[in-house]
């Protein structure tokens, strides 16, 4: 379970300061798939630093599972939207990075690692480098090597803001299939709407100025999610309803 | 660091002449120095006081027959193999070191900053009057020359580590001892890579310039005393020699740099 406590992060600016998020207060079931999305600069991706333990909250704390967030940990696995693959390694090489980190001998490494490089469909590139790989499979591999070290809880930061529209729904549905069979808590940030909606069993809406959370919705839609149910009337609804609920607190273009 | 900047992005477009004639490239190379040989052998019979090629062949020969030239080479190679396997061993970790501790950096930067305007034959002087004429002065000023051009590329390449690896690899579980050894060395080695070939090049140049000076051996020494014979055509097998071993160097660099960083997305 995540807890986050009267979050609030400060950074300085040009002698004044920005509030980047400004009490934020939220709790996230096991197994939950959550997106957060909001405008630019409403601290989506702050808030997600925090979790992973990148940066530390100004005040207030955030908990996995009753304990302190301190830094990252093997428990939390993040995915970046530039992929940051590691270019001299093969994509195998890039799955076991966590796993040799552990010192999980050779052969179990390799076991692992091709059971996660299967799971996102890449076993015809097991021994190709990231430089040969598409955008969406160079994700495909992040989302690998995040799952290879065995992580309760995925962090994942706009993970598909770099690819092409028809890529971007293939990767969600391929996600979502991948999250069906290894459930995880998932913490997933966009400023997709429909990403938000098609993914989520929740949605939560961030507004910016100072960052906070405007409006949580729950999406009663059943999985496996399909195409069907992105045509369906309850996904447009809901698509509405989050999209009117991300402009309605956007602050005015200045 | 416009140097090393354009180093990389000549090695990263090596097909870009191809598509021009149909003729390959190294058709071309071959040619051309076929047409130097003969703007120069054309130089040397109208009247220019520089001996024509076969001269120079010929001269080769003997020189290669009684072992002279391997000797001079040997000796030369040596010379600057010493210097910059020594220069290499101690900028890489000083580059590493200021890189990745600003404190460090802050110290030893304005010290290689101002080395680095000294072109390193005007420390020979210096190195002569305390270190004698034997062998020390010499690799210490090749040492000199390839530890400067390699520090400040090493510099540069742990600096222009991508932040988000290193954060992927935190989340991922390394501790900054990790991270330096299967981040920020496999990431910063391209740079290395190119600060190694500038750095080899200018011992080279280096090194020649200081046998001028003062040597009992080398390529360098072998010119000087045929210069003063009026032995126009031993200087010539010199200068060929130089460039060739240069070259082969160069190109030995160039060859391991692209099978080391062939990873390298080419833009």
């Amino acid at each position: 379970m995540i807890t986050i406590e009267h979050v609030r992060k400060v950074f300085p600016l040009q002698g004044s300061e920005f509030v980047a998020l400004g009490d934020v207060d939220l709790e996230l079931a096991d197994n939950e798939f959550v997106t957060v999305v909001g405008p630019s600069g409403c601290g989506k991706t702050t808030l997600m630093n925090i979790l992973a333990g990148l940066e530390t909250p100004t005040s207030g704390r955030a908990l996995v599972d009753g304990e302190p967030v301190t830094g990252p940990g093997p428990e939390r696995g993040v995915i970046f939207q530039q992929y940051a693959l590691f270019p001299w390694l093969t994509v195998r090489k890039n799955v076991e990075f966590g796993l040799r980190t552990a010192g999980v001998p050779r052969a179990r490494r390799r076991e692992i690692a091709d059971r996660f490089i299967a799971l996102v469909g890449l076993e015809r590139f097991a021994d190709a480098l990231p430089k040969t790989l598409s955008g969406g499979m160079k994700q495909r591999v992040a989302i690998a090597r995040a799952y290879a070290v065995g992580p309760s809880i995925l962090l994942m930061d706009e993970p598909f803001g770099a690819v092409d529209a028809m890529t971007r729904v293939r990767l969600q549905e391929q996600l979502l299939t991948t999250w069906s069979q290894e459930k995880r808590t998932v913490v997933f940030v966009t400023h997709d709407v429909d990403e938000a909606v098609f993914l989520a069993n929740r949605v939560i809406v961030m507004a910016a100025d100072p960052g906070r959370v405007s409006e949580i919705i729950e999406v009663d839609l059943p999985y496996p999610r399909t195409e069907e149910i992105r045509l369906s009337a309850p996904f447009a609804t809901l698509r509405n309803r989050v999209w009117s609920a991300v402009h309605r607190h956007e602050a005015p273009v200045r | 660091m416009t140097l090393v900047q354009a180093e990389t992005t000549a090695v990263r477009r090596p097909t870009a002449g191809k598509r021009r004639l149909g003729v390959p490239k190294t058709v071309l190379n071959g040619l051309s120095v076929l047409i130097g040989i003969g703007v120069w052998w054309g130089f040397a019979v109208s009247g220019f006081d520089i001996p024509a090629p076969p001269a120079v062949a010929e001269r080769a020969v003997e020189l290669i027959a009684d072992g002279t030239l391997a000797e001079d080479a040997a000796a030369s190679l040596v010379r600057v193999f010493t210097g910059f396997a020594l220069g290499v061993l101690l900028a890489v970790p000083v580059g590493f070191l200021m890189g990745w501790y600003p404190p460090v950096r802050a110290l030893v930067e304005p010290w290689i900053q101002f080395f680095r305007t000294i072109p390193p034959l005007a420390i020979i002087p210096l190195a002569i009057v305390l270190m004698g004429i034997e062998e020390t002065p010499k690799i210490f000023v090749i040492f000199l020359a390839s530890f400067l051009s390699c520090v400040i590329a090493t510099l540069q390449g742990v600096v222009n580590v991508d932040r988000t690896l290193l954060n992927a690899a935190r989340v991922l579980g390394a501790g900054d001892r990790v991270i330096f050894a299967r981040v920020v060395i496999p990431a910063s080695s391209p740079f290395i890579l190119v600060g190694m070939r500038v750095g080899l090049g200018s011992s080279w140049a280096t090194l020649v310039a200081a046998e001028l000076i003062a040597a009992q051996q080398g390529l360098g020494y072998r010119m000087q005393s045929a210069q003063l014979y009026y032995d126009l055509p031993t200087i010539f097998v010199g200068l060929i020699s130089i460039g060739v071993l240069g070259l082969a160097m160069d190109r030995l660099l160039l060859l391991a740099e692209r099978r080391l960083t062939s990873w390298q997305e080419t833009r």
